[in-house]
């Protein structure tokens, strides 16, 4: 390539283009097809056809499944907006959704309030929840957040175990399912558009946010905080509105589960579940939202499909972070390079 | 029992829960010193130490060495040797790669190794605890109405006895001081021809080294191991090392022994009792990293813009 | 007076790196700090826009004390900077970097991301226009969707200072700008600090080693030697000053306009 002014041929051009990865290629044609709005919605359009009429071709067992990854995908962009957008470490993830869970459930069992009424409660004790924990330790450096934020998933575990409210170790138990506009909420099916509402509202919504004023001072956050504070950017509040967002999110996705599940206990919320969700963020690629919605898939999927490994989840799911931390940290899901 | 016996009963309870603080707490310092990172897989090599000393005591049992305290001493000395190996090769497979890489990955990082650790010995043990069967007795003394037995006073002597050790060594031998000037400016150090690479290996290899020696002492005490162990001293231990100040070697000593007290004495508090014990002991951890994340001993950092 | 000093004084544990330090800029002006190496000018700069909080003295912009105020609070007042190590935001492009700098003059919150209403999609158009317009400005706008960190050097000094302009400050605080210039590159850095003050009323307040272009462009000097003010006055007076020559030894810089 010509330099226009010296007339120099500069040699370095050759370098700059990298080296014959087909996949790259591949990857960065598909993204370029996706940018033509056409195609985006209609490739979207046929997909929730798909997955709207899912119910009437397949199992209950499949049904149940699904349900399942659905919520992981509302959980996990929950906590993706936390780490992936913010770029802080939380390992107590699990505590929001307790918080959104035992809300419904003492308002449904002790005080016999509607459902539906609950919600909005939910997502104000996750709005509380956010801020008591955000609010002291968000100006922690990132390593000791994430044993703060450990701290308080078990703090929060061990409460709902020993109080009463909450049920004590068995949790609470018998909460009654809703109605919605009469129809009682009973067969998987209903929780399945529920919980796929849901996660299409918490892809839209995290999509938006990522291209938004907001979204765009995480990602200066995350490359280098002090300039961002020094060119306006207020880093503890935008950090904070992070952690609120994300728990919503969580709080949520923990009501519905109270009344599909009909019961909860402390042990739907160990530090297990929180890696877990940790897992499908770093897997798909942290901050890339169709990343996380895969590792959502596979989190889910994956001991499903592979039933025989049980016990040895834990210790496979341990053993995939490590290699992924080491050979590709950016996750799974490929990036543009255009 | 009277105050003064309820006093000196915790004192008790609290000096040796602060020493397996201690310990393990050392580990977490130095390496946050010399790497800047929280090792998460440090408690899982606590319980690791445990149930490594366990087999190699029972196979003692059946030989003439015994599983009294000669079995144990040299099984303790096998254990810290073979966790303190363990130690360094993590270190050189899952932390070396990632030397340069973001905080967060090293943190993910460290989460996936002690999954892995604990993980694997739970499919080991099947998820159950191990009794931890030792030929010692229950033979001690008594202070007033307080019986305290020859086990728990070796223990909390060898502790100390350890952590002095280690004083000893990061303040009086080159490689300590090349620990703590690593701590300060890795890259100026490397300049510098220190052996940087090795320098942290030894540093893994100590802090394991400590942990294993705790993770033994708490299955002597305890009488038994599960493979969650780690789990709560983890935080019990990170606690420790934060309220003396991170990074700061005798920090961790100091704060072990402090938490392990407060712990002790805290339990007796008619409200809190032993069900709310972990709850108050974390909370004490959010508080000081709230009010004073630099510790007792800590010394301030200021970055330079 | 846009930026008065009072009696600053920043301690470090047992080091003092600013020790009483007093001055006043005047507003509209291009004034300089210059001082040998460790004499504490850009812990001055950081202590200005609120990096480091001093123990004594005061800093009153506009009249209104910001000593207290925290970094993104005093940029909104009007006082922006520039780093000295250069500190973009580097996996992100030219634009993205200096869109951040119009951060603090908008308001759209989570509401307005999800919804979209029209004052939100007003705000993101007049984001976007001002930052082309500085970005023109400085001579950046053909690379503007080019990673940051795949930029030359002088490229990217001038997305900083894009960045800067951005957040459409009063008192620009330039940390020295023209560290790992060429000599074109310095003549044309001495060109665009007049054109921030002629044309967009901006006062400039900057901190350089190079002598020759500080005595060039600036229309007064002040000179700190360990953390102390040693002088001030115009380029003649400070040139002759024999406090400053002792403190420099008359070193001579090389690639000195």
């Amino acid at each position: 390539m010509k330099d226009k002014q010296t007339g120099l041929q500069t040699v370095v051009d050759k370098k700059a283009k990298k080296i014959d990865n087909p996949f790259v290629e591949l990857i960065d044609k598909f993204y370029v097809l996706f940018d033509n709005k056409r195609v985006r919605y209609s490739v979207l359009a046929a997909l929730l056809a798909v997955l709207l009429y899912l119910p009437m071709i397949t199992s209950m067992y499949f049904m149940e499944v699904m349900t399942n990854v659905w919520f992981h995908v509302v959980v996990c962009l929950g906590l993706n907006i936390i780490v992936g957008f913010a770029g802080l470490l939380s390992l107590g993830y699990a505590a929001f959704f307790a918080v959104g869970a035992y809300t419904t459930g003492i308002l449904i069992l002790h005080y016999g309030v509607s459902f539906w009424l609950t919600l909005p409660v939910s997502v104000l004790m996750a709005i509380i929840a956010g801020l008591a924990i955000g609010g002291p330790t968000l100006k922690l450096r990132s390593d000791y957040l994430a044993i703060v934020t450990l701290g308080f998933g078990e703090i929060t575990r061990l409460a709902a175990r020993n109080l009463d409210i909450t049920g004590r170790a068995t949790g609470l138990v018998g909460i009654e399912r809703p109605t919605l506009f009469g129809m009682a909420m009973v067969k998987i099916n209903h929780f399945y558009y529920a919980f796929l509402i849901l996660a299409v509202l918490a892809i839209f919504i995290s999509y938006r946010l990522q291209d938004s004023r907001l979204g765009r001072a995480w990602k200066c956050i995350r490359e280098d905080e002090d300039a961002a504070e020094a060119m306006g950017i207020n880093v503890v509040a935008a950090r904070l509105l992070a952690f609120i967002i994300g728990s919503v999110f969580g709080a949520l996705a923990g009501s519905f589960m109270a009344i599909k599940m009909t019961a909860i206990s402390p042990e739907s919320f160990l530090f297990t579940q929180s890696v877990m969700i940790l897992l499908a963020v770093v897997l798909g690629g942290m901050g890339k939202i169709p990343g996380v919605v895969l590792g959502a898939f596979a989190v889910v999927v994956f001991p499903e499909v592979f039933r025989g490994i049980g016990k040895y989840r834990m210790l496979i799911f341990g053993a995939v972070l490590l290699v992924l931390m080491i050979y590709r940290p950016q996750g799974l899901w490929p990036e543009r390079h255009t | 029992m009277s105050l003064q016996e309820i006093v000196i009963q915790q004192l008790f309870n609290g000096l040796l829960l602060g020493s397996f603080y201690g310990l393990v707490a050392l580990g977490y310092s130095m390496v946050y010193g010399i790497i800047k990172l929280l090792n998460f897989a440090h408690a899982d090599i606590y319980m690791v130490g445990g149930f490594c000393s366990l087999t190699i005591l029972t196979f003692f049992g059946k030989t003439f060495i015994g599983n009294r305290w000669l079995g144990i001493v040299i099984s303790m000395l096998i254990t810290m040797i073979i966790v303190g190996l363990l130690g360094v090769i993590i270190e050189r497979i899952a932390y070396k790669p990632l030397r340069n890489a973001p905080r967060l990955s090293l943190l993910i990082t460290a989460l996936g190794v002690s999954m892995i650790l604990y993980n694997s010995v739970m499919v080991i043990t099947a998820g159950e605890y191990r009794a931890y069967k030792t030929g010692l007795g229950y033979e001690g003394f008594s202070i007033g109405s307080v019986f305290v037995t020859h086990t728990q006073a070796i223990l909390i002597v060898a502790a100390v006895a350890l952590m002095l050790v280690l004083h000893l060594f990061i303040t009086r031998t080159m490689y300590g001081k090349a620990m703590r000037a690593i701590s300060m400016d890795l890259d100026c150090c490397r300049l510098m021809g220190v052996n940087v690479n090795k320098i942290i290996a030894l540093t893994f290899f100590i802090g394991s080294m400590l942990a294993a020696s705790a993770g033994m002492m708490a299955g002597v005490y305890y009488g038994s191991l599960h493979f969650f162990m780690g789990f709560v001293i983890g935080i019990k231990a990170f606690t420790s090392a934060v309220i003396g100040g991170i990074g700061v070697i005798p920090g961790a000593m100091l704060g072990g022994l402090l938490l392990g007290l407060l712990e002790s004495f805290g339990t007796q508090i008619p409200f809190i009792g032993s069900e709310w014990k972990d709850v108050f002991s974390f909370s004490i951890l959010i508080l000081i990293l709230i009010f004073k994340p630099t510790g007792l001993l800590g010394k301030k950092e200021s970055e330079r813009m | 007076m846009i930026l008065e000093v009072k009696d600053l004084t920043l301690r470090f544990g047992g080091l003092t790196a600013v020790n009483k330090v007093s001055f006043g800029i005047e507003e509209g002006s291009i004034e300089s700090l210059i001082g040998p190496n460790g004499a504490g000018k850009t812990s001055l700069f950081n202590c200005l826009n609120g990096f480091y909080r001093a123990q004594e003295g005061d800093i009153l912009f506009e009249g209104k004390s910001v000593m207290k105020l925290k970094p993104h609070k005093i940029t909104a007042l009007g006082m922006a900077r520039t780093f000295q190590n250069l500190r973009l935001f580097k996996n992100l492009t030219v634009m993205e970097n200096v869109m951040s700098g119009m951060h603090c003059r908008t308001s759209a919150g989570v509401a307005g991301a999800i919804l979209r209403p029209p004052s939100q999609k007003a705000e993101e158009k007049r984001i976007r226009d001002v930052a082309m317009e500085c970005m023109d400005f400085v001579g950046i706008l053909d690379k503007k969707d080019r990673l940051a960190k795949n930029l030359p050097y002088g490229d990217q000094r001038r997305v900083e200072w894009a960045r800067a302009l951005a957040t459409q400050p009063k008192l620009l605080l330039l940390d020295e700008p023209a560290a790992g210039l060429n000599y074109d590159e310095k003549m044309q850095l001495i060109e665009l600090i007049r054109r921030i003050r002629n044309e967009r009323k901006i006062t400039v307040f900057l901190i350089e080693h190079d002598m020759g272009l500080v005595m060039k462009v600036s229309e007064k000097i002040f000179v700190l030697d360990y953390g102390v003010k040693i002088a001030e006055g115009t380029a003649q007076e400070v040139q002759n000053n024999p406090r400053v020559i002792e403190a420099y030894l008359g070193k001579e810089e090389e690639n000195a306009v």
